[in-house]
């Protein structure tokens, strides 16, 4: 069930560091003419007459705006500890490079024919980082924290549905469920932790919060908080040990800075902006010392309406806003490019996508005449859209610090002047965002952002059960064909099945326009040059870390 | 008299931070699809947010005397008191340098400025200190971090210590740190004297106007020892006063700089601990700049008796 997850990342950079993006392209413009050693790509210079063979050492720095919160995985809600967590601990089940569900732990797994029970056979052998072995006693202790109510974690959903799970031998763990439920084998990629360490304790303040033992390929060495966190090599790895000697996790929370250590050396990996990767990287100089990647990110943003106001019932106003506004505009404007079109909740090439559904090219004259037979006119040509003597005026509230979702308002607003509805924006900070406006529903529109699951199930988001207080449908979209097709899609295993469901939900949303999907943007990583056997693929780049090496001679230890 | 003023300011700040809409149980709670309704609650439960405001107050404040600080609400739940200690020294310690390096420059520039008045030399400081008073910091920092980080390679450009720190002798680990903060202790300095070097020269004006010192002019003394001696002293008062109040300033450490810098410190600790709601970490930082201000307070109030021997406290 683990399908969305609202991305906040970009609050947390403050709108200062947006202005200091400005004063860094000024910057670079200043002092480009006193350029007179290169910080970067010393050795790379040299790289024509080394040996690229794969070989062991080598260190790799990621650069990350924040820390890490625990390595104890449950307790953690933040992307920066799930991403150093997932070097140090495995699931039952992982993701492949085409984001296909393959065995981790588990060697293989069954799901029954009625779809109740899933049982899991574990490798045999696999040891943590303290030389103990790893059976299905921790397996069945991982589950039990999870459901152990004096565990503060905010993923317990999953396993709590779970009618009943047991371990019957030492390499075989089986859970049932009260009814099939697809999303389940999902929540098997739950990290797996030592129950030998961890039976019995308070798990809010064991010390493997900081310092963890896992059984993945990276092994635990030391964290500065707020600085950065070490990792070196498992040599015992089940999959065999990784190239990479050491993984340096390092805390950079300004962009900015964060981008001028990549160039100077101090930072190997990092995500760029998109006004990084559009303007500030595309130079030979760059292009010699780093490599640079771009594929569609796990996530949408969107203009949501309030269906509870009476402006946004009438569906042939939606579509009309939708026609109204320019998504590539936007994507140019706001991304440069970087990202595509949104047409619904799924990410365009996943198995789920489905790309025939009704789009809204921009057509404001077709925009125009939906909403005169909705009955908007100028009717005292003022220029404005009324009826009944109401003028066409709403606000567009978003979370404060994302530039990129006020930007996207303010080319909206343009656009919707220009066929006679007034917009306002309003930006405002995230726990009153939440609390005092999308919680009581006292919006009109708004724009967010949904993290595109790795499951497509919907449920949360479009059931018409779940527009209650604090719940995610608080646009209160009630359809009750979609809500049939979301039970039916989340209670088979048969991916056909599956498919055509939400193909279906897709339609029906596209014909709708609850939201008006606005675009997906792209993830632009960036890697020094000296690291090899990236493969981007479906899943990104990070996928194969365990295979990226640096060739002997380019290897840096300091 | 500190006591009952320490408990109003922490009455205030409690109610002033839970008025603030949002939970800390919010960020990692809200709009997320795997959290339900009875998961939400639960947490609430465990926090203590469930129980009344101003029993909430009461259990802390019941702590806070036995100078418990209480837990962090963050997922790692650490000791607060243990959040703060870490950070306190890194971010005291660079604000006292940037402190010394101001008063280093700053007071002699205003006397000179003041004795100077009008002439080239006056101006051109004036002009100085106003520049580095009007360059965004955040600019600033990025232009000298391109100058001697990239392109010259001298210095390093954020942090406070290299990947091999750990490696390094006593020493080479000492001139490391070095090296690391003297980009932002000097921006620091730079970005802040103005105000402090604008003080000592309008407050020494004043004092070379007063008929004392041309009695002591009169008196034959040389200029050296009417300025330094006589007015100096006197034109310190304003100056201290300005001096005492920006200790607490010492510990507040800045968002800004602290971000730019990738320094680890209170600035840092306490803005995100607003953002996340964390109570505990919030009225922490709190207590001890209250506790700060009112000692700085203090201070300011000795010195006064020790430039000017006329102030006396019984």
């Amino acid at each position: 069930m683990n399908t969305l997850k609202m991305s906040i990342g970009m609050k947390l950079r403050s709108s200062v560091s947006l202005i200091i993006v400005l004063g860094l392209s000024l910057a670079l413009v200043t002092l480009n003419g006193c350029s007179s050693k290169p910080g970067e790509g010393k050795a790379e210079k040299k790289a024509t007459k080394v040996d690229l063979s794969p070989a062991y050492g080598g260190r790799l720095v990621e650069g990350s705006i924040g820390d890490a919160s625990t390595l104890l995985p449950p307790l953690a809600t933040d992307s920066a500890s799930s991403g150093v967590a997932a070097f140090i601990y495995n699931g039952l089940l992982k993701f492949d490079k085409d984001l296909k569900l393959v065995g981790d732990l588990a060697e293989s797994w069954e799901v029954s024919n009625d779809g109740l029970t899933i049982t899991f056979h574990l490798r045999k052998g696999v040891k943590w980082h303290d030389g103990v072995e790893l059976t299905s006693k921790d397996v069945m202790f991982s589950y039990q924290l999870m459901i152990d109510p004096k565990t503060p974690t905010a993923y317990s959903g999953d396993y709590l549905i779970v009618k009943k799970a047991e371990a019957p031998d030492k390499y075989t763990f089986r859970v049932y469920y009260a009814k099939p439920f697809a999303p389940a084998l999902i929540s098997w990629t739950l990290n797996i932790l030592p129950a030998h360490l961890l039976q019995g304790k308070d798990v809010t303040k064991s010390p493997l919060a900081r310092h963890p033992i896992g059984t993945g390929p990276y092994r635990f060495v030391s964290w500065r908080q707020g600085d950065r966190i070490i990792l070196t090599y498992n040599p015992d790895y089940f999959e065999g040990r990784a190239y990479m000697g050491k993984y340096i996790f390092r805390v950079i929370p300004d962009q900015a800075t964060m981008f001028l250590e990549l160039k100077a050396g101090g930072v190997d990996m990092m995500g760029l902006t998109p006004l990084q990767y559009a303007r500030q990287t595309d130079n030979a100089k760059f292009k010699r010392g780093y490599r640079k990647y771009r594929y569609l990110a796990f996530s949408y943003t969107y203009l949501g309406y309030n269906l509870l106001d009476p402006k946004f019932k009438d569906k042939r106003v939606r579509r009309a806003l939708s026609y109204a506004i320019d998504k590539q505009e936007i994507i140019d404007g706001v991304l440069l490019g970087l990202g595509t079109i949104a047409t619904g909740p799924y990410k365009p090439g996943t198995w789920a996508y489905n790309s025939n559904v009704k789009r809204y090219p921009y057509d404001p004259a077709k925009a125009k005449q939906l909403l005169g037979q909705a009955g908007w006119t100028d009717s005292d040509r003022d220029g404005i859209l009324d009826r009944n003597g109401q003028p066409f005026k709403f606000t567009i509230i978003t979370n404060q610090g994302n530039s990129l979702r006020a930007k996207t308002a303010q080319i909206i607003q343009r656009r919707l002047r220009e066929i006679g509805i007034v917009v306002d924006i309003r930006p405002i900070e995230w726990a009153a965002f939440i609390n005092e406006f999308i919680d009581k529903k006292k919006f009109e529109a708004v724009i967010l952002g949904w993290t595109i699951g790795q499951d497509p199930d919907q449920y949360d988001i479009w059931h018409s059960s779940k527009t209650g207080i604090k719940e995610l449908n608080f646009i209160s979209y009630k359809n009750s064909e979609m809500d049939e097709l979301l039970i039916k899609a989340r209670e088979t295993f048969d991916l056909e099945a599956r498919k055509r469901y939400y193909y279906r939900f897709q339609e029906i949303l596209a014909e709708d326009q609850p939201y008006t999907f606005l675009y997906v943007p792209e993830s632009l990583p960036v890697v020094q040059a000296r690291v090899q056997g990236i493969e981007p693929a479906p899943a990104g780049i990070s996928y194969n870390f365990i295979k990226w090496y640096v060739p002997k001679g380019l290897q840096r230890t300091s | 008299m500190m006591v009952p003023l320490l408990l109003g300011i922490t009455l205030i700040s409690f109610t002033v931070i839970h008025l603030a809409p949002g939970e800390p149980t919010g960020l990692a709670t809200e709009l997320n699809p795997r959290v339900t309704a009875e998961v939400r609650e639960r947490l609430r439960v465990f926090y203590g947010l469930d129980k009344p405001l101003h029993e909430q107050y009461f259990r802390w404040l019941v702590r806070i005397v036995k100078l418990d600080f209480g837990r962090s609400f963050s997922p790692d739940r650490r000791l607060v008191i243990d959040k703060i200690l870490e950070r306190l020294p890194i971010t005291v310690s660079l604000n006292v340098l940037s402190l010394l390096l101001i008063i280093l420059i700053a007071l002699p520039l205003g006397v000179l400025s003041a004795t100077h008045q009008d002439t080239w030399l006056d101006r051109s400081t004036s002009l100085f200190v106003f520049i580095g008073f009007a360059t965004p910091t955040f600019w600033a920092a990025l232009l000298l971090m391109i100058l001697f980080g990239v392109n010259l390679g001298w210095l390093p450009i954020s942090g406070l210590r290299s990947l091999n720190f750990d490696s390094l002798t006593p020493f080479w680990q000492a001139v490391d740190l070095l090296k690391h903060i003297v980009l932002p202790v000097t921006l620091s300095a730079l970005t802040s004297l103005a105000g402090l070097s604008r003080y000592m020269r309008s407050s020494m004006l004043e004092e070379i106007r007063q008929d004392y010192v041309t009695t002591a002019r009169a008196k034959g003394l040389g200029e050296r020892v009417v300025v330094y001696k006589h007015a100096l002293r006197n034109a310190l008062l304003p100056v201290i006063t300005v001096l005492g109040l920006s200790l607490p300033a010492l510990i507040g450490g800045s968002v800004i700089f602290e971000s730019i810098f990738a320094i680890n410190g209170m600035g840092k600790l306490f803005f995100d601990s607003v953002l996340s709601r964390d109570y505990p970490v919030v009225m922490g930082v709190l207590v001890m700049g209250a506790f700060l201000t009112l000692l700085g307070n203090l201070l300011a109030d000795i010195s006064y008796a020790w430039s000017d021997p006329r102030i006396r406290y019984d």
